[in-house]
């Protein structure tokens, strides 16, 4: 399965600290996330929307919508798209 | 008449030029295919060129007007992108077949009769097949037979509609077409085979995922695009699009979500992508259309742009599974920034190009007050952010620590993902060059204050979902599996087939055998020896007798005779005897 010029890695030292080694700048970064999803909920109040649909002015609804539907994307497709199909990687062999 | 040349023409030439190209040259060559095409472009004005008479019908290999000019821009753009990705490959079959493709796709855009359109639409087939082949592993080879036979199957619909349309209508041109007649639902599905259609969709995520590196950039960039390029000639507005591209967005989400194999992952989310313009094409309106082939525009740069940092990933590290990957920033920044710019082109954010291309399709659709449409697209929006936005890039590249540190991509792949990254950007906060490209004139600002905040809302609180969900440790952890799709029916099917003829054929088989050839003729020859060989001992005995012959010696005689004449070892005289006696026979009787 190899394809040419497929390394193994492990070249570097394994000491060395990147980036999101450090528990702190995981920390930050979920900071700065949750910040921003506040501001975007409270940002909405200040906008003059026009929509297509009744339910686009109501407030807080893409943020909703979007949090509702991965959820139940995750949840359709762990409980029961998943015991469903899958099958074992020699299924077809 | 036009300065020009027909545009598949350099890609067929240059094609076949290179076994002859020196080493050295051949990938200054190969690059220079793409820009001398993208030069021959500009003097491609529009209109109709290159007729040829063939019959009695008229062909048009160059029938140009802004939606075939679109895709070719972009089919010249990936073709350069994907071959400097590419240079590292001193596979000559891969190169040859990478650019003949690139060419048919070129050809099939510009034909303007369906019967050059086919020949070309049946080109896309064979020289893509070789590019999935070229992984030269058995999972490629089994993938790239089942492509081969599903797309079979697939032209010789396209071709049995196009002849009973040009039966019925006596024209071979290739314009609007739509749903009228058996031929125009032939030639419908045919198209949407191509489209990966529900259902006719798994030769898409069973076969790009068994490609080689660099020839699933080719492979996610024409096939379907040309397909939703013919739905969009020859099929706009037609109603029942709207569903099927509603349908193709959504479904393929949840299989993304639960799928190991990255690159298989980026197969479902195209799937989805051309969905949005299948939906597009099917709502049918100005907006509608021009987002459609917007659309396709971008997809193809960013789809081409995710499909290269993963083939990356995979050259450095030779995995591709979720579960093999992670941690992989520490090592590849570059290639996991890029990854990254795609992701957020594919889920839309303000400032990267799918934003201004997916938008279009969105409102066309509230325009035209379809609320479960809308909704369904917004759901598969929310979803693609999700699987092709978050989940590649962070279990390539974050995720748990997966130990490896390979290098940096090689400087070329690095080079052609930056182009694509850029552009990804450039369309988004600059769209106005791309929108002056599209087939009907653009009145539309994506970048309205509502639409940007509840896009960015949407995006980031799926972002949210998935955070929270896999801190809660519900997501679906990557898991060593296969998940079944419509293509068990001929996987499984197949093998059912199979054995069934192998049971009845050849038991059929072994009883023509048991009765008929070992049996019946066996029979058949004994019995015809056995005949001669007790006629012989009528005649023989009756002249012993008249010689006197008598007790033991009469027994042996006939005894040596009848085990000659079935053992076949008479004597040639007496052999030659009985055949004239036989002749004289004949003779006498007749």
């Amino acid at each position: 399965m190899k394809e040419p010029g497929a390394e193994s890695g492990k070249n570097e030292t394994p000491e060395k600290k990147y980036l999101f080694d450090n528990p702190r700048n995981v920390k930050i970064l979920l900071g700065c996330f949750y910040a921003s999803l506040v501001v975007l909920l409270l940002i909405e109040f200040l906008l003059n929307k026009h929509p297509h649909f009744g339910w686009e002015a109501w407030p807080e609804f893409f943020a909703v919508y979007g949090f509702v539907a991965c959820v139940v994307l995750v949840i359709v497709a762990k409980y029961f798209l998943r015991p469903l199909v899958k099958r074992d990687e020699d299924y077809y062999d | 008449m036009t300065d020009a040349v027909p545009p598949v023409l350099i890609f067929v030439v240059g094609a076949l030029l290179l076994p002859v190209i020196p080493g050295r040259l051949k990938s200054a060559w190969m690059l220079l295919i793409p820009v001398i095409g993208f030069v021959n472009l500009m003097y491609l004005g529009e209109g109709t060129h290159f007729r040829i008479d063939f019959l009695d019908y008229h062909l048009v290999l160059g029938r140009v007007d802004k939606l075939s000019l679109l895709f070719a821009y972009v089919f010249h753009l990936i073709s350069f992108i994907a071959i400097l990705y590419a240079l590292h490959v001193k596979d000559s079959l891969q190169q040859i077949m990478g650019l003949l493709y690139a060419g048919s796709a070129l050809g099939a855009i510009f034909a303007g009769d369906l019967f050059s359109f086919f020949i070309f639409w049946e080109m896309l087939t064979v020289f893509s097949i070789f590019l999935i082949w070229a992984r030269r592993t058995e999972a490629a080879l089994g993938a790239g037979f089942r492509y081969l036979l599903v797309h079979a199957a697939g032209g010789l619909c396209l071709l049995a509609g196009i002849v009973i349309h040009v039966n019925q209508t006596g024209s071979i041109q290739f314009d609007y077409l739509g749903l009228n007649g058996p031929g125009s639902y032939f030639i419908f599905l045919g198209f949407g085979l191509n489209c990966a259609w529900p259902l006719l969709h798994p030769w898409l995520t069973d076969s790009y995922p068994e490609a080689t590196i660099t020839g699933t950039i080719f492979l996610s960039a024409f096939t379907t695009k040309v397909a939703v390029y013919a739905l969009a000639r020859g099929f706009p507005g037609t109603e029942v699009l709207i569903w099927i591209g509603a349908v193709m967005t959504g479904f393929p989400i949840f299989y993304a979500v639960i799928e190991n194999d990255l690159r298989r992952v980026l197969a479902y989310s195209l799937v989805n992508q051309v969905g949005f313009m299948v939906c597009g094409i099917g709502i049918g309106t100005a907006l509608a259309i021009n987002g459609a082939v917007c659309h396709a525009f971008n997809d193809i740069l960013f789809k081409g742009l995710l499909f290269m940092s993963m083939g990356a990933v995979m050259y450095r590290t030779g995995k591709i599974n979720g579960t093999d990957l992670g941690g992989l920033y520490r090592t590849m920044p570059l290639t996991c920034i890029f990854c990254m710019v795609g992701a957020a082109s594919i889920s839309a954010f303000p400032l990267f190009s799918g934003f201004v291309s997916k938008s279009m399709v969105m409102d066309a659709a509230a325009s035209g007050h379809m609320r479960i449409v809308w909704f369904i697209l917004l759901f598969a929006s929310a979803g693609v952010f999700h699987h092709a936005g978050i989940k590649i890039p962070y279990f390539a590249f974050f995720s748990h620590d997966s130990g490896m540190r390979p290098k940096e991509a090689p400087i070329h792949m690095l080079l052609a993902m930056g182009i694509a990254a850029f552009l990804c950007i450039f369309i988004g906060v600059y769209p106005a060059p791309l929108y002056a490209l599209l087939p009907y004139p653009v009145d539309y600002v994506p970048y309205t204050a509502p639409h940007v905040v509840g896009q960015t809302q949407l995006l980031f609180f799926s972002a949210l979902a998935f955070t929270l969900l896999l801190r809660a440790g519900i997501y679906p952890a990557e898991i060593r599996c296969i998940n079944l799709d419509a293509d068990w029916f001929y996987r499984k099917g197949g093998k059912v087939f199979y054995l069934f003829f192998d049971r009845v054929l050849n038991g059929i088989n072994r009883f023509c055998d048991r009765f008929f050839i070992k049996g019946f003729v066996k029979a058949l020859a004994a019995l015809f020896k056995d005949i001669a060989a007790r006629l012989s001992l009528i005649v023989m005995v009756s002249i012993w007798l008249l010689m006197g012959l008598r007790g033991e010696r009469l027994e042996s005689k006939k005894t040596n005779l009848y085990a000659d004449m079935m053992g076949g070892t008479v004597p040639i005289g007496i052999g030659a005897g009985v055949s004239t006696l036989f002749l004289v026979l004949i003779f006498i009787f007749t």
